[in-house]
């Protein structure tokens, strides 16, 4: 069954919690910029950071509201990542993450072209930019916790509010969608449901998604709700036909033409130029 | 400079300032691979392609395109009047496609694993194609080459097996490009919602496509004029005149295809609506693509070597124009931060089209690439007129 995590960000208090265990368990080193204690700039996910909370101040006339939101890789159900990578660096297992190969597998196929990072709807993936040979890292949902020793995550373990639920992702946007319906409060839409063609982790929220840094819409349209691999198999499907179709249009081309044309010695034609000055 | 026998390469102060830059590019190269691209490059997790992927490869390649069209018109079509100028969009075409693979490969993170793609069969990539394809191209560019190398160079087997194979590399030589000049456009239908919706389309692999196909041509032509007054030659006025026809139709059937794709997307207005990224997408489709039709339509512009040659200069500017509105002007606004070159990416990308032209200059002065002189006087020859010696 694919896992998911649904993150409720009405229940958020930014203790940060989820941040510090990411980085224990992942064994990521903290160095100053990402992690600080700074309330006013918006944290940066970056290869040393996998999840970043940040706060966020909406104001509706006299009413202003406070609220956190946790953000990481979405693990979405078909990966931009995963289909951009000329070297299927990435995957989605079945458990529902999607992990990067060369560090949790041990399967060194990175070419560090970054194509992965342009793909990436949510802007995930991070590179190690002062390093000589480079890995592309970001959240891979735990995945040894939950393959080997069938732990949740470590930033759910430690939210001490349960703001992140872990379970199969069916029946947390069941769940997600009971709450919504049980409080007016909350806005009639589980992120991740459909966005991009739908992602493990969910989000729900009584503050509009546009708000809290989620894109609803793009350019005056709403984000497509087509997973990104569809749309560029759509283009790709048509490789071999074209190789084909377009290699057999001009053979013919060329020896149709070919009889009508005169015969040149092409070694007669052209010399190689005196560099005069 | 006497290399050899048969060898000769002329040092003029220019060429030792190219030489100078390429020193220059190849120590700051070095320093990348031992440090990594975070202490020589600008970019960042929000600009993870740079002036390398924009400039040196997409317009790298795309300038390039003069080696696919020539090659269609003259060995497909049998347009034989174009024959003078094929060998050097074949050449220019080539040495593009090294200059791109050098800079692919100083660009890539984890470069020693360069050569995984080749036997990892992630088909359901874009950058797969892209890779195989220019790969592919490379070779087959460098074997119809060797055809050429081995008229200098005698070895009359070689010769023949080249010629043997000589009419399957033209067809890949023109398929394989087709396939990833369009692909290069498909890498970023997965910027769907990023890129913005006035060069976003599911069809931005005809445009790249079309476009360098229809950039061969004012490419032949710039560069023909260059080596011309570099080597006090006559232009090939008649055949850049001829080609403007070729430019000319196929620029009027992309300005109608793109029109018809805006408003089909129904963004065409955005085309209007005052903010960068329109006022950039203005510029580039009446700066580089009308005004250039209505030159190549007039025949007292297209018929003179400063009427060509401007206009083909304005199509050659358009079409880098274009790659750079897609790589940065329209990935701006959702990329968020900001990114403008190191001065060692300037001055990497200085150093490899200094290499470029080197390598050019080295070629046609050791190997019969350029036309010989009489064949060039042959047809209307408006550039003997006085006054249009550029
Ligand atoms: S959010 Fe980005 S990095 Fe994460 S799975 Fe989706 S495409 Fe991949
Ligand atoms: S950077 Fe690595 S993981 Fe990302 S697309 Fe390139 S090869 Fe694949
Ligand atoms: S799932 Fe694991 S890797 Fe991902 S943010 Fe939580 S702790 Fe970090």
């Amino acid at each position: 069954m694919s896992k998911g995590v649904l993150v409720d960000v009405t229940r958020c208090i930014a203790c940060r919690s989820c941040m510090v265990s990411c980085k224990s368990w992942n064994d990521l080193p903290s160095i100053p910029g990402g992690f600080q204690n700074n309330w006013d700039a918006p944290g940066k996910m970056d290869a040393n950071n996998w999840t970043v909370v940040n706060n966020y101040m909406i104001e509706d006339g006299d009413d202003i509201k406070w609220r956190f939101v946790k953000k990481q890789c979405m693990h979405c159900l078909e990966p931009a990542c995963e289909s951009a990578c000329f070297t299927h660096s990435f995957v989605k297992t079945k458990e529902g993450a999607v992990i990067y190969k060369p560090t949790t597998l041990n399967q060194d196929y990175c070419v560090g072209c970054r194509y992965c990072m342009i793909a990436c709807p949510f802007g995930v993936p991070s590179f190690q930019w002062d390093k000589a040979f480079p890995y592309v890292l970001k959240c891979r949902f735990c995945y040894d916790r939950m393959k080997e020793e069938g732990l949740e995550p470590a930033c759910v373990t430690s939210c001490p509010t349960q703001t992140l639920k872990f379970g199969d992702r069916e029946e947390l946007l069941a769940e997600a969608w009971d709450r919504i319906n049980k409080n007016p409060n909350y806005v009639k839409r589980v992120y991740g449901e459909k966005e991009y063609g739908g992602t493990s982790w969910l989000y729900i929220s009584d503050v509009p998604f546009d708000k809290i840094g989620f894109r609803t819409e793009a350019y005056g349209k709403p984000v497509t709700e087509r997973s990104i691999p569809s749309l560029t198999w759509d283009v790709l499907k048509w490789t071999p036909a074209i190789f084909f179709g377009w290699g057999a249009l001009l053979t013919a081309m060329r020896a149709y033409t070919k009889r009508r044309a005169e015969v040149h010695d092409e070694s007669e034609m052209y010399a190689p130029v005196d560099p005069k000055e | 400079m006497q290399i050899g026998r048969n060898w000769s390469f002329r040092i003029t102060a220019f060429r030792m300032l190219l030489f100078a830059f390429v020193a220059i590019a190849v120590a700051a190269a070095l320093y990348r691979f031992v440090y990594g691209l975070g202490a020589v490059t600008n970019l960042s997790d929000e600009w993870p392609w740079g002036l390398w992927i924009g400039f040196d490869l997409l317009c790298g390649i795309a300038l390039a395109g003069g080696g696919f069209s020539t090659a269609l018109i003259v060995h497909v079509l049998h347009k034989d009047k174009y024959l003078p100028i094929a060998r050097a969009a074949l050449l220019t075409s080539l040495i593009g496609y090294i200059i791109a693979l050098v800079s692919l490969f100083l660009d890539i993170g984890r470069w020693y694993n360069f050569w995984r793609p080749f036997f990892y069969w992630g088909f359901h990539s874009v950058l797969f194609e892209v890779f195989w394809c220019i790969s592919l191209y490379t070779t087959v560019q460098v074997l119809e080459f060797g055809d050429i190398f081995f008229e200098k160079v005698n070895f009359p087997a070689m010769k023949k097996i080249l010629g043997a194979l000589m009419t399957p590399m033209l067809i890949l030589g023109i398929v394989l490009p087709s396939l990833h000049q369009s692909s290069l456009g498909s890498l970023y239908i997965v910027a769907i919602d990023r890129l913005y919706p006035l060069w976003w389309s599911m069809i931005i692999p005809f445009f790249f496509v079309w476009s360098a196909f229809f950039l061969g041509p004012a490419m032949v032509t710039v560069e023909g004029t260059l080596a011309a007054r570099a080597y006090g030659r006559e232009p090939e006025m008649h055949v850049f005149e001829s080609l403007t026809k070729v430019t000319l139709w196929m620029m009027v059937i992309y300005l109608i295809v793109k029109i018809i794709d805006l408003v089909y997307r129904g963004v065409f207005s955005m085309a209007f609506n005052g903010s960068y990224e329109s006022n950039m997408f203005l510029i580039e489709m009446i700066g580089f693509v009308v005004i250039p039709i209505i030159m190549y339509a007039i025949p007292s512009i297209r018929t003179k070597l400063w009427g060509v040659l401007t206009a083909s200069i304005l199509v050659v500017v358009g079409v880098i124009f274009n790659r750079m509105n897609v790589v940065f002007t329209g990935m701006a606004k959702a990329a968020g931060g900001s990114y403008f070159p190191s001065f060692w990416e300037w001055m990497i990308t200085i150093g490899m089209w200094s290499a470029l032209v080197l390598l050019y200059c080295f070629v046609v002065e050791n190997f019969p690439i350029l036309s010989k002189e009489d064949h060039v006087s042959h047809g209307h020859d408006f550039a003997s007129k006085p006054g249009i010696h550029a």
